[in-house]
């Protein structure tokens, strides 16, 4: 059997979703980010929501999202893409709203407006997308840092005197009512990516029941700011990471 | 059939937000403008017109929710008071750099920090050159009655849409709390999604059908892009500042001294205006109603006709600085002001007009 | 058992040369080739075509979507 034999129209299994965007991702080799936007776009392609979806980006890495996904974006300032979507999502109680955030974004400078657009329960899908560090503004400590892990603030690694503790975002907005479904994912590998796209899925197929918030965390990598190789960046994830933010559902009601 | 009603500034704001078809008002409390959200919820127009209002965490969280609901083209507002409307700056100026319409009102109270839950004025420079950060400006509107309270809200919503700018209400504590006769407006039916598509249509969030996608942003990396993204905004500045000043004149035919006042201050001059007649002194007022664009032209056509000027504010002297480049050192400018939340009474004005000016 | 060769198609203009897809492959059907692409990344591609299964491990870890996979019935 020759290649062009299985090159064929009718024999494709896997391509780019129709709804990414001819541009070419920002994103440094081996970014996670760069997974996760594929697993949204085609998440909305297979649930036929394009002209209902708007999502709101970050400040921060995935500032850019609004380059890559074929559908309406608003860009928020740091912080703030939960007070965006909390309107955006009750002025158009209709659409589908999503909000993708990295650690420093949602766990950090933006914690008050994730707790309380949890907490309120709006109708809206939250992506968070944690790799231990502040990737845009080039590698520095994250709340999500783990103790020990050096980044160019915490030159010496985090110290928990100086620097307090990593910070379990995840499970402390799982306890607030209206969050509906919290879940940790990764997208190392192929079974990874494939729990990471069901979850996806879930959540905003939620969001089509109105049953409140639905929250997807995805620890990834930072191979630039970690200073690793993307395939070592994986390993140091699994082996560091995953002790400290376990994978699975959190919270599905 | 317009309806006359005796009410509170604050509580006029909201009646006339629900009345002019706001989609939404998202804000914090903080005094001396509490009874806005107050008024709204306890009117619950969801109910009526389907207006969202949401009370928030923080200041910060009201105005990016602002942010959110104009960016779908919506007709959206907050309002606070100066330490709120601090706080807000951040949110103000991503929707000034991204363009979009909404209204914040601001009920100023005295600074700096907590300062006080009196009336003030003393926010005219945040207001008027920008308050965040970048070359931004927000279309000020000053009211002085409760009556322009109700006014100001539709003219700001309008003027925010006619430019793709935020607007600002800036009232202070002595107008948003007193209690006076007012006519509210017929109501307005919020636009529908089709009457949206056609106003912002070529730019709101309504979700990407038949055409390009949209995206709200104020981004820009590339210098030069950004530059000529600046000069755009300069642009529509200056139109602006062409067609929106709007001002009142007061006694000014013959006047050989003329107050410049706003707000609340500008009323007190005109008992000012009547005591320094009565004394045989000519005094007028000119009232900026808008303070960005400030009406600088009304005041340099006074200069060969008048003595001086006297800016009465209740800050430490911050419009003046606005008449002193109208005035170019042609005729004289004198300032008076209280602070802290004092409110300066007629008799003042006129010793210190007279003190000012060696008459 | 139906058996099944699957072949993959790299945008080698846009692959930047990550090497996940080439650790995902469970079949070592990838690697990263001795020439650059315009950006200088040594891209992915099929050095050992025949061993593909078509298991799309590759374009799902893929984080640029540059590879399109297929797969047929070996009949």
């Amino acid at each position: 059997m020759e290649l062009n034999d299985i090159i064929k129209e009718e024999n494709l299994v896997l391509k780019k979703s129709r709804l990414l965007t001819d541009n070419v991702m920002h994103y440094c080799p081996g970014c996670t980010h760069g997974v996760v936007h594929k697993l949204i776009a085609e998440v909305i392609e297979e649930l036929g929501i394009q002209e209902e979806t708007i999502g709101v980006s970050p400040v921060g890495c995935s500032v850019f999202a609004y380059n890559y996904i074929d559908i309406d974006w608003a860009e928020a300032a740091h912080g703030r893409a939960p007070a965006l979507a909390t309107a955006i999502s009750r002025l158009h109680p209709e659409k589908y709203v999503f909000t993708y955030q990295g650690d420093g974004d949602l766990a950090s400078i933006g914690c008050a407006e994730i707790m309380h657009a949890c907490n309120r329960g709006e109708n809206i899908v939250v992506v968070f997308i944690n790799n231990a560090i502040y990737g845009m503004t080039g590698g520095q400590m994250a709340p999500t840092t783990l103790l020990g892990q050096v980044t160019s603030t915490t030159p010496y690694g985090r110290d928990a005197k100086l620097n307090g503790f990593p910070m379990k975002i995840t499970e402390l907005l799982a306890q607030l009512d209206g969050t509906c479904y919290v879940t940790r994912q990764s997208a190392d590998t192929p079974a990874a990516v494939r729990k990471t796209k069901n979850a996806l899925k879930k959540a905003f197929q939620n969001t089509r029941l109105k049953k409140g918030l639905s929250f997807v965390e995805v620890v990834g990598t930072c191979n630039s700011g970690w200073k690793m190789s993307p395939v070592d960046a994986n390993k140091w994830m699994r082996d560091n990471m995953f002790k400290k933010y376990p994978l699975g559902d959190i919270k599905d009601v | 059939m317009a309806e006359v009603k005796l009410m509170k500034g604050n509580e006029v704001i909201a009646e006339t937000a629900i009345r002019c078809g706001c989609d939404g008002y998202f804000g914090y409390p903080i005094t001396p403008q509490s009874e806005v959200m107050e008024t709204l919820m306890l009117r619950k127009p969801w109910e009526e017109t389907g207006m969202v209002v949401l009370q928030a965490e923080s200041e910060l969280a009201a105005i990016n929710m602002v942010y959110g609901g104009a960016s779908c083209g919506k007709k959206v507002m907050t309002s606070s008071s100066s330490p709120g409307v601090s706080l807000k700056q951040e949110g103000i100026t991503y929707i000034a750099g991204a363009e979009l319409p909404c209204l914040v009102v601001d009920v100023m109270r005295g600074g700096p920090g907590l300062g006080t839950i009196q009336p003030s004025q003393s926010d005219y420079f945040q207001a008027t050159k920008g308050g965040g950060h970048g070359d931004y400006h927000l279309i000020v509107l000053a009211p002085a009655s409760v009556q322009e309270m109700s006014d100001f809200v539709v003219l700001g919503f309008e003027l925010a849409f006619k430019y793709r700018n935020p607007a600002m209400v800036l009232a202070d504590g002595v107008i948003g709390q007193m209690m006076e006769k007012v006519v509210l407006p017929d109501y307005t039916p919020r636009r529908t999604d089709e009457e949206i598509e056609k106003q912002c249509g070529d730019w709101a969030l309504t979700g990407k059908k038949n055409r390009e996608r949209h995206i709200i942003t104020s981004l820009e990396l590339e210098a030069h892009r950004q530059e000529v993204f600046n000069e755009k905004l300069q642009r529509k500045y200056r139109e602006i500042e062409a067609n929106e000043v709007r001002y009142e004149m007061l006694n000014c035919e013959d006047a050989d001294y003329v107050f410049v006042a706003y707000g609340s201050t500008a009323r007190i001059c005109q008992k000012s205006i009547q005591l320094a007649r009565e004394q045989g002194i000519k005094v007028g007022l000119l009232r900026p109603i808008t303070l960005y664009p400030f009406p600088t032209k009304p005041i340099a056509d006074l200069c060969s006709k008048v003595k001086g000027f006297m800016s009465v504010e209740m800050s430490a002297g911050q419009m003046v600085e606005d008449v002193r480049l109208a005035v170019e050192g042609r005729t004289q400018v004198e300032f008076y002001g209280r602070m802290g939340g004092v409110v300066p009474t007629p008799e003042e004005i006129v010793e210190a007009l007279k003190n000012k000016f060696s008459i | 058992m139906a058996k099944f060769r699957g072949a993959i198609v790299v945008d080698t203009e846009h692959c930047k040369g990550c090497n996940l897809c080439v650790v995902a492959c469970p079949t070592h059907t990838l690697a990263l080739h001795h020439d650059v692409n315009g950006k200088g990344y040594h891209y992915s591609y099929m050095q050992n075509p025949e061993a593909c299964i078509g298991c799309a491990s590759c374009g799902l870890v893929c984080p640029d979507s540059v590879i399109t996979v297929y797969k047929a019935e070996i009949k």
